[in-house]
C-alpha cells in the first residue's frame, strides 16, 4: 500500500508538472479558519489546523501567482467514518482563466489517469435531488446522500448547486439561483468539489456573516473573518476556477478498498 | 448514566434506544456536499436480537446501556428458570427465564461456562461456547464400518436437541457440535 500510495502521489505531481501548474505550500496552522457552519476546524496553538488551503492559495493568486496546486494534509474536527478521517490528504488546485466547465474537463483527465478512462455524466443538483429514493420529508442532505448512492452512472459531475450552497462559487449569470459549483462522484464516493471562484469582497463578506448567523443558530462558536483573505480579494482575485479533491478517497477507489483506513498508514 | 455523542459511536458500543439496550453494529458518517452531517447507525437490539437502523444528526447523543457480558457456569434448570453462577469465586447466581435463554438451551451442559449478558444486572441473553461436546441419547443403530461420506440420520442429544449426524454414530457417543450452526463437527474420543 505504501508503495502504491507513493506512486500515485508522484503520478499526480507529474500530471501538474506536464501542465505547468506550480506546486505551492501554505501554512497548515493559521490564525483564522473558515466560517462554513458545517466544517469545524481543530483549534491548535493560537489558531487552527486548516480545513483546506483555499484562503492562503487565493491570497497567492491575488498576489500574482500563476496556476498553482497543493498536495497536503487538511483537518476537520469530528469527521470520522468509512469515508472520513479527521486528518486527510487534500489536493487543491487553481487555474487562471478557467471556468467551472473547463476545470471539470481537467478533473476528469486527472481521474482518468489514476483510475483509468471512463465516461462522465453531468447531473444538475435539482434533477439529482428529484430522483432521490428517500422520502420527501427527510432533510435535504439525506435525500441528496440517497440520490448519490443510487446513481447508476459510475462517474458523475453534479452541477448548478443552489445559490444557498454556493460556498465560495460565483452565481451563474444566465441561470439565476444557481452557483458555478460542481462535485464529482465516482462509484458513489464524493471525490471533488470545485468552483468558478467568486472574488467579490463584499459578496464574500456577506456570505461569511450569513455563515456566522447559522453558526449562532446551531449553538456553534462563531468564527472571526479572515481579514487577510478578504483584503486580498478586495485587491483583486484574477478570474479562475479551483477544486479540492480527496486524495485518500481517490486511492481508495484506485485500490478497490472499502474503508479509508485501508489506504492510510495510520488512522 | 453516561451518554455517548455520535462522534463516540463505534461498533460494540452498548447504548439505550427506545427503551431497549442495543449494541452498535455499524456506524456510517454521512456528510453530503457541504451540508449538515449525519450518522447512519445499525444496532442490534440485545433483548430481541433484531437489527434496527436509525439516522442521527451529528452531535446528538444516546444514553449508555449498563450491559455486561460475563462468563458464567451453567448449573441447572428447574423448568421455569436456568441458573448460572459467576466464575469469579463469589458463587453469586442469576436465574434466566426460558425466553431469555432461547435457542441456547439446546447447547447448555451442566458445569459448562457460557456467556451471560446482563442489563442492569438482569440476564437478557445467553451465548453458549462456539463448540460444545454432548452425548447422544437416542439414534438409529450405527452401521458398522460405514465411515464414508454421504447419508445422515437424526440423533437426539442429552440436552434434548436433535441434530443430523453421520450414519456411523451410536447411542453413547460424545459429539462435538458447532453451536452457531447446530452442525455436527466430529465424534470425540473417550
Amino acid at each position: 500500500m505504501l508503495r502504491r500510495r507513493a506512486a500515485a502521489l508522484s503520478d499526480i505531481r507529474a500530471f501538474f508538472a506536464e501542465r505547468n501548474v506550480l506546486e505551492v505550500q501554505t501554512p497548515v496552522l493559521a490564525p483564522a479558519t473558515v466560517t462554513d457552519p458545517h466544517v469545524d476546524a481543530i483549534p491548535a496553538g493560537d489558531g487552527f489546523l486548516q480545513t483546506s488551503p483555499e484562503y492562503a492559495m487565493k491570497r497567492l493568486l491575488a498576489a500574482g501567482a500563476p496556476s498553482i496546486y497543493q498536495l497536503g494534509p487538511a483537518f476537520r474536527a469530528g469527521e470520522r467514518g468509512r469515508l472520513h478521517n479527521p486528518e486527510f490528504t487534500l489536493l487543491e488546485w487553481y487555474r487562471l482563466g478557467y471556468d467551472d466547465q473547463a476545470l471539470m474537463q481537467e478533473v476528469a483527465a486527472l481521474v482518468d489517469r489514476l483510475l483509468g478512462s471512463d465516461q462522465y455524466t453531468f447531473n444538475r443538483y435539482d434533477d439529482l435531488l428529484a430522483q432521490s429514493p428517500a422520502p420527501a420529508h427527510e432533510p435535504e442532505e439525506l435525500r441528496l446522500a440517497a440520490a448519490i448512492e443510487s446513481l447508476s452512472a459510475r462517474r458523475v459531475f453534479i452541477t448548478h448547486y443552489p445559490a444557498e450552497q454556493a460556498a465560495l462559487a460565483r452565481l451563474h449569470e444566465q441561470e439565476p439561483g444557481t452557483a458555478a459549483r460542481f462535485e464529482l462522484v465516482v462509484d458513489g464516493v464524493e471525490l471533488a468539489n470545485g468552483y468558478h471562484e467568486l472574488g467579490d469582497e463584499a459578496q464574500l463578506r456577506a456570505r461569511f456573516d450569513q455563515d456566522n448567523e447559522v453558526r449562532r443558530r446551531l449553538g456553534k462558536p462563531e468564527r472571526a473573518l479572515d481579514e487577510a483573505f478578504l483584503a486580498a480579494m478586495a485587491a483583486g482575485l484574477p478570474d479562475c476556477a479551483g477544486v479540492a479533491l480527496g486524495v485518500d478517497r481517490l486511492l481508495l477507489l484506485a485500490f478497490g478498498a472499502r474503508e479509508l483506513r485501508e489506504v492510510l498508514a495510520f488512522d | 448514566m453516561a451518554s455517548f455523542a455520535t462522534n463516540e459511536f463505534r461498533s460494540g458500543l452498548k447504548v439505550m434506544l427506545e427503551g431497549d439496550p442495543c449494541s452498535i453494529l455499524e456506524n456510517e458518517f454521512v456528510k453530503p456536499g457541504k451540508g449538515q452531517a449525519f450518522n447512519r447507525v445499525k444496532f442490534r437490539n440485545l433483548k430481541t436480537g433484531r437489527v434496527w437502523e436509525r439516522t442521527f444528526k451529528s452531535g446528538e447523543s444516546l444514553e449508555a446501556a449498563d450491559v455486561m457480558d460475563l462468563d458464567m457456569e451453567y448449573l441447572y434448570a428447574d423448568g421455569e428458570f436456568f441458573h448460572f453462577m459467576k466464575t469469579d469465586g463469589s458463587f453469586e447466581q442469576v436465574a434466566a427465564a426460558v425466553a431469555v435463554v432461547g435457542e441456547a438451551k439446546d447447547w447448555l451442559k451442566e458445569q459448562e461456562v457460557c456467556q451471560v449478558t446482563l442489563w442492569n444486572d438482569d440476564p437478557i441473553a445467553v451465548t453458549p461456547p462456539n463448540f460444545v461436546e454432548l452425548e447422544v441419547t437416542e439414534t438409529d443403530p450405527g452401521l458398522k464400518g460405514d465411515t464414508a461420506q454421504g447419508g445422515t440420520k437424526p440423533a437426539t442429544l442429552s440436552t434434548g436437541a436433535t441434530i443430523k449426524v453421520p450414519l456411523f454414530v451410536n447411542i453413547g457417543d460424545v459429539l462435538r457440535i458447532d453451536t452457531r450452526t447446530g452442525d455436527y463437527v466430529s465424534r470425540s474420543k473417550g
